[in-house]
């Protein structure tokens, strides 16, 4: 079903150097490979480790001469969010500002060869979203600007914490000059939907060549029926919950007291 | 043992909900209540998303409260007619408690008002409970005095109209009592994933003034209806009953509750309520420090 990695690496170079001759373009050609496309979320998932990998060839059809970066970004589906903050109020603590984003990731990790500053300045970072502090939220409502960056940094924070955003500055390896591989775990509480991996060949500063990898989570066999049933049938869904604690707790009950 | 969760959409040990399960139903073999007020606040302690928590807790004490109904019936101990009353207010109860949890969702409160919930019920109760058990524990102080209280029902629930004849209950009241009494039980189920145990037995003792062999059986005959309207109405509104985290709890809870039964034949019933009552206070308290101690996230994600 699946080559071992030596073959699937000739076959990356195989079909660069093919797509090079074909277009014959100038710049550095990106062949980015998922060891999965599809991640299963099913009974036992405690997370996944993504194995991003693949070559950058330069046109000339031999491996650069000066350096290369690489950096991986995975994203999961956004989804507008409205963001509460606590406050201590009377004594007690509950929520009293918000901040709305309308394009929140619900997970996005960045792998690089380099530290990220090293690699690039701020504003190249900015604009291919390289880095935590970088992500595109598309805040939207009417709230000041320091504000909103306190509420966009809460958020990050947050989910750096429950391991959704993270930076690795040494997360991919490139070996020979050519290929390149990124580790990048998914912990067990990962939104499902479709996932995109970007990578980035980068060299003085500038970005070459880029290319996008798709990575379907999904819920599958109990979990995805699961589900599927509570979203959909709702009625039969509700209808089979009181079933099952109404019979466990019968069964329960007429074996006990017999015995 | 990892099981992953997929409406609460995370992976958790399924031994420690299975034992939590069992926790809750030594507590309702000894006590009679559902033990929803532990299990709500423990999953959410434990990381599970607060609505998911109420929800499947609701489904989790129907199981519970089935062989305690089974079990009264046969010794005549539930009121079916004050059961059906109270069944129909619950019933009403849990369809406004639906409306105000929407309603607190998308204020944003719906968390602080859980917990104020469970810090002012648990707290009242709690004390009043332990009180009543440090008296009955006190030796035989005031023996001389202590006759069979006289049942009453409160002068509230004398004034209103409309009577109507509960033979086992062995009262002649207007049904607006229990059906009020129902309904506010009912807006607590849907709101805090709880049976009500721990305040319909109270109420129908002291409020109603309902004869005592009945009391535990109509409590549960209401709570055994009232929950499954409450996992109806979160499987239809907020899609928040996590089957699979239902099933572990019920494996533990019904395993428990017969455990509970064989301690509750053995041990004074007055230092098993003065257990419950230091169970209810300590879950009080620590509902409260959580209200007063600055999370650890101070930020909440709520989709828009």
């Amino acid at each position: 079903m699946i080559g071992t990695p030596n073959r699937r690496a000739a076959k990356i170079i195989f079909v660069a150097l093919a797509a090079m001759f074909l277009s014959g373009q100038r710049e550095p050609i990106l062949v980015p490979e998922v060891s999965q496309s599809r991640i299963e979320v099913r009974q036992g998932f405690t997370g996944a480790n993504l194995l991003l990998y693949g070559a950058v060839i330069d046109p000339d059809g031999t491996r650069r001469s000066t350096n290369y970066d690489i950096v991986v970004v995975l994203k999961g589906p956004t989804e507008p969010i409205r963001l509460r903050e606590k406050d201590r109020i009377a004594g007690i603590w509950m929520n009293a500002g918000s901040s709305d984003f309308r394009s929140a990731p619900s997970f996005f990790a960045v792998a690089s060869s380099r530290p990220i500053s090293e690699i690039v300045d701020p504003r190249t970072a900015a604009i291919y979203e390289l880095g935590t502090q970088f992500i595109q939220l598309s805040p939207s409502g009417q709230i000041e600007p320091e504000e909103q960056a306190r509420f966009a940094s809460g958020l990050v924070e947050m989910r750096q914490r429950a391991g959704l955003y993270k930076e690795d500055p040494d997360g991919v390896r490139i070996s020979e000059g050519v290929l390149y591989q990124a580790r990048i775990a998914l912990p067990s509480n990962v939104i499902t939907g479709p996932y995109t991996a970007e990578t980035f060949a980068i060299a003085d500063g500038r970005v070459l060549a880029s290319a996008t990898a798709e990575i379907a989570v999904e819920k599958v066999g109990l979990e995805g029926e699961v589900v599927n049933a509570a979203e959909r049938a709702s009625l039969l869904y509700g209808l089979g919950a009181i079933l099952l604690s109404l019979s466990m707790g019968w069964f329960a009950g007429r074996f006990f007291n017999r015995s | 043992m990892d099981v992953y969760l997929p409406i609460a959409n995370l992976s958790v040990n399924g031994l420690f909900i299975v034992l939590l399960g069992g926790l809750t139903g030594i507590l309702s073999g000894l006590f009679g209540v559902g033990g929803g007020f532990l299990t709500t606040p423990l999953l959410i302690f434990y990381g599970i998303p607060p609505t998911v928590a109420a929800a499947s807790a609701a489904t989790q004490v129907t199981g519970a409260s089935v062989s305690g109904v089974l079990a009264h019936s046969k010794q005549n101990g539930v009121d079916y007619r004050m059961g059906a009353v109270m069944v129909g207010g619950g019933i009403v109860g849990a369809l406004i408690g639906a409306l105000l949890f929407s309603a607190l969702q998308s204020l944003g409160q719906i968390d602080v008002v859980i917990n104020v919930l469970y810090v002012v019920m648990l707290g009242t109760i709690g004390s009043l409970m332990m009180r009543e058990a440090v008296e009955a524990l006190r030796p035989a102080s005031k023996s001389g005095s202590k006759q069979p209280r006289k049942r009453r029902h409160h002068p509230l629930v004398a004034g209103l109209p409309f009577r109507w004849r509960f033979y086992r209950s062995g009262l002649y009241i207007s049904p607006l009592a229990p059906l009020i009494l129902g309904t506010l039980v009912g807006v607590l189920t849907m709101l805090m994933g709880v049976g009500g145990g721990f305040i319909l037995v109270p109420a129908m003792l002291y409020l109603l003034g309902m004869s005592g062999n009945v009391v535990v059986g109509t409590s549960l005959f209401q709570i055994l209806f009232v929950t499954m309207v409450t996992t109806m109405t979160h499987a239809l509104t907020t899609k928040a009953v996590d089957i699979i985290l239902a099933g572990l709890l019920l494996l533990g809870s019904v395993l428990g509750a017969q455990f509970g039964t064989q301690i509750a034949m053995k041990a004074r019933p007055e230092i098993l309520r003065l257990v419950l009552a230091a169970i209810v206070i300590a879950v009080a308290l620590r509902m409260l420090y959580g209200l007063g101690v600055q999370p650890d996230e101070i930020y909440t994600v709520s989709p828009l």
